[in-house]
């Protein structure tokens, strides 16, 4: 194909489409490739919609996005087989425009971020897989796609084509990932009237709640699990890191059965029609896991690079953010007449680094070492606190301080008092 | 050469849902695909295409967003595309679509002569496989249903043999052309489309024609007046109950296994059993 451009964009997701319309914005000429059949057809994610992110780059979304419901309320529950200790935190002030979280639908959503990256100028061509990128020397001139005459040439190349991102391994820029920095995920939508769920909820119409959950749900994995009210779906899904399914030979779909049943779950998605579900590698692996995100001609953007941030379930904001710092650094240096070098592109990584991207990584970066290492927070804790939970409410004429002399006892046996003061560290270095 | 393909932009219906309360059907969020019928109308007129050059239209009657239906016939090598739009046609039948989609094609022939017009058997919506026939009834035109093969199209003599699948067999067919083929499904398989067809569709300025502009004065003949099959309601069979149950078999024997069976039989149907017991003497 004769016909060059500024950049390519390799994806049509949260990453390549914030790029994308970025790009286009700024008034360069870019091709977007996408290999599903529509932006968002290939694409999972729970999901959750963190206004912040796309406020940045499309300040007025709220007008035509397609959005299912703010969120007004955060559970977060620790599980064991028969009951759940948890915190919720329900606030007015998330109920007050505008609406800082929303659960979206992401074959929905995805074709809307798309149409506006069109719309500003891009151009989008769906059912094409890119096969590889086309080098000279080191440097980045191109790509290669399944489609007769399928070289296509650009100034640069934004790899934002997901978590298991086959170019770059294939040009060589990073390793495969390994199994230990990704996670499982496996998810269903379940069909209700939205009557029922605003009763199940408590909520009302277009309000929603968000239950994130960790336990023995995960079977002795690292994982957690998750439930979101759509408008008339819920969705809910689990996810354990890759290298604890291969260990532990549990598969996805056997936990999520046992997570529909636990009884605390079983009656919120009661009645509900499953039509939907997916499964998805996260890339979890944290800071230390963040691969060379730019060299000469390339940059990698959104789960392509890690950027992920695993204990708070955020990604897609961290995908828009890259794609746009990403967009951003070759509009910067195509209209400083700069050619895409990668001592220029440096600049994507300073870019990040100066973000919350990278502060929020570099902050978690020991956690999934130290969660790989510790099982003892998926198994252990949840069940020593659900008891102790019990034991305090239960009313069956045991003394006060008995009791908490028990529950002490019970952390203890199970530990150690070296063990639980180890575990707190652990804890806080994992946060800190 | 110049075929004319007309397809339809329909809701995916392996994907519509039913109401689990009141087993309606839900349309919202169904993705919409093409007809898939129609791909082997349009893949059958892009083959001649291929061997005798000329030109692909595709035409489409349906709301603004068909025009996703047509962009994806452009990037499979169609050279131009219509969409017929106008809130006149909403709640068209077979009858008033068939008018509008001749009437259109009429238009088209005004700008360029039309040598065989190609439709899908039937829509998976609609199911009624009578667009097509009636466009061909309008236009006075031989129509060749269930056609399975081309076997010869001879321009010179404006000629056509095709295969057609019938019932117990297959008809040779021979007719004139201009003619309207609806094509049968398997009979051949759309072409994966080069990068040059997609810029070409993702770019390419779309014709959308109103009615006025689709030659359509009669208002009359379109839409719900000009539609006499009225759909009343629209809903989903209740599923059959789905109850199984395991008979386990004695010494793997298939007399104890059918006895087991008839006594399980006639516990939920006593009157059966007294009717046998009867007729048996």
């Amino acid at each position: 194909m004769a016909e060059k451009f500024d950049v390519i964009v390799v994806g049509a997701g949260m990453a390549g489409n914030a790029a994308a319309y970025t790009l286009a914005k700024g008034g360069l000429k870019v091709l977007q490739i996408e290999r599903g059949e529509t932006p968002g057809s290939k694409n999972v994610q729970g999901a959750i919609l963190y206004s912040d992110a796309i406020e940045k780059i499309i300040p007025d979304f709220r007008d035509d996005a397609p959005l299912e419901r703010h969120l007004i309320e955060q559970r977060v529950w620790v599980l064991d087989d028969s009951s759940y200790v948890g915190t919720h935190y329900r606030s007015e002030d998330f109920n007050k425009p505008p609406y800082n979280r929303y659960t979206i639908i992401r074959a929905h959503f995805d074709q809307w971020f798309n149409k506006k990256a069109r719309e500003a100028g891009a151009l989008t061509i769906c059912e094409t897989t890119v096969t590889e990128l086309l080098l000279d020397g080191k440097k980045v001139v191109g790509v290669m796609t399944d489609r007769k005459g399928g070289e296509i040439y650009a100034d640069a190349v934004i790899l934002a084509d997901g978590v298991n991102s086959r170019l770059a391994t294939k040009a060589g820029f990073h390793p495969e990932i390994k199994p230990k920095d990704v996670a499982l995920a496996v998810k269903e939508i379940h069909f209700l009237p939205q009557e029922t769920i605003e009763a199940r909820f408590n909520i009302g119409e277009e309000e929603g709640v968000v239950i994130e959950m960790a336990g023995t749900i995960s079977d002795g994995m690292m994982g957690t699990a998750f439930l979101y009210t759509n408008k008339e779906s819920i969705t809910l899904g689990i996810g354990c890191m890759l290298s604890d399914f291969k260990k532990q030979k549990t598969t996805p779909y056997e936990l999520l059965d046992k997570m529909k049943q636990h009884p605390s779950i079983a009656p919120l998605i009661e009645g509900g029609e499953m039509k939907e579900y997916a499964a998805h590698l996260i890339p979890e692996g944290g800071y230390n896991a963040v691969p060379q995100v730019y060299g000469d001609g390339w940059l990698i953007a959104g789960d392509a690079g890690m950027f992920v941030n695993g204990i708070h379930r955020e990604g897609s904001n961290l995908a828009m953010t890259t794609g746009m710092l990403a967009a951003q650094t070759l509009v910067e240096l195509k209209q400083a007449g700069k050619a895409f070098t990668a001592p220029n592109l440096a600049q994507y990584k300073a870019k990040l680094d100066d973000s919350f991207v990278m502060k929020d990584l570099k902050k978690y970066r020991r956690m999934p070492d130290i969660f790989h290492k510790n099982k003892q927070f998926f198994t252990t804790y949840p069940e020593l606190i659900s008891k102790a939970a019990q034991k305090l409410i239960r009313v069956d004429g045991v003394d006060k301080k008995t009791k908490e002399k028990e529950i002490k006892q019970s952390f203890v046996a199970s530990r150690s008092v070296f063990g639980l003061i180890g575990d707190a560290f652990r804890f806080w270095r994992a946060m800190e | 050469m110049h075929s004319v393909v007309c397809i339809k932009q329909v809701p995916d219906s392996a994907q519509i849902r039913v109401h689990p309360v009141t087993n309606t059907i839900m349309r919202q969020g169904v993705p919409a695909i093409i007809n898939p019928y129609d791909l082997f109308a349009l893949e059958e007129a892009l083959r001649l295409k291929d061997k005798f050059g000329g030109t692909v239209t595709v035409v489409t009657m349906g709301p603004p967003m068909a025009e996703a239906a047509l962009r994806k016939c452009l990037s499979y090598g169609a050279d131009d595309a219509i969409l017929v739009s106008d809130r006149a046609f909403a709640g068209s039948d077979t009858l008033a679509t068939s008018y509008a989609l001749a009437t259109t094609i009429q238009k088209i022939m005004g700008n360029m002569p039309v040598d065989l017009i190609f439709t899908g058997k039937q829509t998976i919506d609609g199911d009624t496989a009578q667009v097509g026939p009636g466009i061909a009834k309008r236009l006075d035109y031989q129509l060749l249903t269930y056609v399975s093969k081309i076997v010869d199209l001879d321009l010179e003599k404006k000629e056509i043999t095709v295969e057609r699948r019938a019932e117990g067999g297959v008809q040779l067919l021979k007719t004139a052309t201009p003619c309207l083929i609806t094509m049968l499904e398997g009979t051949n398989e759309m072409r994966f489309g080069d990068l040059d067809d997609l810029f070409r569709a993702a770019r390419y300025d779309l014709k959308v024609w109103n009615r006025e502009a689709a030659g359509i004065d009669d208002a009359e003949m379109i839409g719900l007046k000009g539609s006499p099959t009225v759909v009343s309601k629209v809903f989903a069979p209740r599923p059959r109950s789905q109850r199984a149950e395991m008979v386990e078999t004695v010494d793997n024997d298939p007399k104890n296994l059918a006895v087991t069976l008839l006594a399980k039989v006639f516990t939920q149907h006593p009157k059966l059993e007294k009717e046998i017991a009867k007729r048996a003497g």
